[in-house]
């Protein structure tokens, strides 16, 4: 499983990049590979405040339906809209193909995130 | 459905081998996918896919009486069985005129009979063939758990497996559909199917399972696990037992009016009179969705002419769209408008008459 030590996670298999003052979401590897086949991204609100924990949106393979978990609080501000033609980038390129950017509502809060030793444990624990 | 004893077919560690991600179904190990259920789905329809369906149950039906036992306990006629290796696809019905089990049902010739039921009714289903033949004359029922089933499937399916197996070749090449024909000893091949595509399903003994196998995989064909099987079957709009059509339900709202034979007035099969005497109210229709998005069975589904629900439903990755089977009011019929509820919102759908795909072309 690929789980680059670069980024940030959530229990739930979001990953989070900072890009400026956003932060880049997406899935995981893990996530992907339990989930198969993906072949719809969808109900990401632009403009949706959410807090950390809440849906932010929804992602589906064939098999099944997994929702999409806001890691901070703050506010919706994109939705990678490539992802309506191509939710398959979702299995082949986890970490390039972010879902939504949130503007954190407050500094410091990503402190709750997973490293990736934390969420590797997750994974292992989940698998167990 | 899962059983305390998780059964594997004879492909077991071949399907270990090619790095299958396993899943129970009907109480077996069986191969979900092999990395993409996508790519196997589409091997199937561009080329050829093979699949292990040793989970099915031959049951064998022979003696004097075999033909009276079949002509009473199956909704379809087996008297109408013309040439020996013709297939007939028909249920087996309740008294209340639900269905026990789909199932093919092969005339080898003579008395002897074939029929291939589903895995994870097979105990079920034999149990009750056992019980209505106690009351009929010479008939015997085995079960023939000794041998292994593949089906393979797509354009090039057939080509394929006369590469693998040429000696099969003759006996083979002449089959129409739903025609079988006994290839060498206790090898059956059937021009059958559950994927929309040409093809061929192979029984044969246990023992030479894995050695066809390699051969198919040798010869191009993809593995192909039930996640794909389960998107070809509904774009062909092929029923699943247990979602499409159950115990409760009759055949005639299960899209399968046209497998139950009343042609004969005195064949008293099980379940006629049930049928003969109830007016269907509801049928099974396909749905198409007009919005991004996957469907799923269960999904509530209102029309101008009443409600109903979804039996199955998937992403078919040949429309790229979602698609459905649902049973709904009578008079809510192909090209009509219909609304199906995700996640508490109500999306917009079309109404049509499967099959979704046939022989790799959208027909929808």
């Amino acid at each position: 499983m690929n789980i680059p030590t670069e980024l940030k996670y959530t229990k739930t298999h979001e990953w989070v990049r900072a890009e400026g003052d956003l932060l880049l979401v997406g899935i995981t590897d893990p996530a992907q590979d339990m989930l198969g086949d993906l072949v719809f991204v969808g109900e990401i609100e632009i403009g949706k405040r959410v807090q950390a924990g809440d849906t932010a949106g929804v992602v589906e393979s064939v098999k099944a339906a997994a929702d999409l978990y806001a890691p901070v609080a703050g506010e919706i501000v994109a939705f990678n809209e490539a992802l309506n033609d191509n939710p398959q980038m979702l299995n082949q390129e986890p970490y390039e193909a972010w879902i939504f950017k949130l503007r954190p509502a407050g500094a410091g809060d990503a402190s709750g995130l997973l490293d990736a030793a934390a969420y590797k444990a997750v994974v292992a624990a989940e698998k167990s | 459905m899962s059983q305390p004893d998780t059964l594997r077919t004879p492909l077991f560690a071949a399907h270990l081998a090619r790095g299958a991600k396993m899943t129970d179904f009907g109480g077996w190990q069986m191969p979900l996918h092999y990395g993409s259920q996508v790519a196997e789905h589409q091997a199937v329809r561009r080329a050829m896919g093979v699949f292990d369906v040793s989970h099915m149950c031959s049951v064998d039906v022979g003696g004097a009486g075999s033909r009276a036992f079949l002509r009473r306990l199956l909704a379809g006629d087996v008297g109408r069985l013309a040439a020996p290796g013709k297939a007939l696809y028909c249920c087996m019905l309740n008294e209340a005129g639900g269905v026990v089990d789909d199932l093919i049902v092969y005339w080898l010739g003579g008395e002897r009979y074939r029929a291939v039921v589903n895995a994870a009714t097979a105990a079920g289903d034999l149990e009750w063939m056992r019980h209505a033949a106690a009351a009929m004359r010479e008939v015997r029922i085995a079960s023939r758990r000794d041998r292994a089933m593949l089906a393979v499937q797509g354009p090039r399916a057939r080509a394929a497996l006369w590469q693998a197996r040429p000696e099969w070749r003759a006996a083979s090449e002449p089959l129409g559909p739903f025609f079988a024909a006994e290839v060498a000893p206790d090898v059956l091949i059937a021009r059958t199917g559950y994927t929309g595509e040409d093809g061929f399903e192979i029984s044969l003994p246990a023992p030479q399972a894995v050695a066809l196998w390699d051969a198919l995989l040798a010869a191009g064909v993809a593995p192909c696990g039930l996640a794909a099987r389960d998107t070809l079957r509904l774009e062909a709009g092929l029923n699943l037992f247990g979602q499409d059509m159950d115990a409760d339900t009759t055949p005639l709202e299960s899209g399968l009016g046209w497998t139950v034979d009343r042609s004969d007035p005195g064949r008293d099969f099980v379940g006629r009179r049930a049928l003969d005497a109830c007016t269907p109210s509801r049928h099974l229709v396909g749905l198409t969705l007009l919005e991004r998005g996957v469907l799923r069975s269960h999904m509530r589904v209102r029309t101008e002419h009443g409600a109903g629900e979804t039996t199955s439903g998937t992403f078919s990755p040949t429309l790229g769209a979602a698609i459905a089977l649902a049973r709904l009011p009578l008079a809510a019929t192909a090209g009509g408008r219909a609304e199906i509820e995700i996640r508490s919102r109500w999306h917009p759908a079309r109404i049509v008459k499967p099959p979704f795909v046939r022989n790799g072309k959208a027909l929808v």
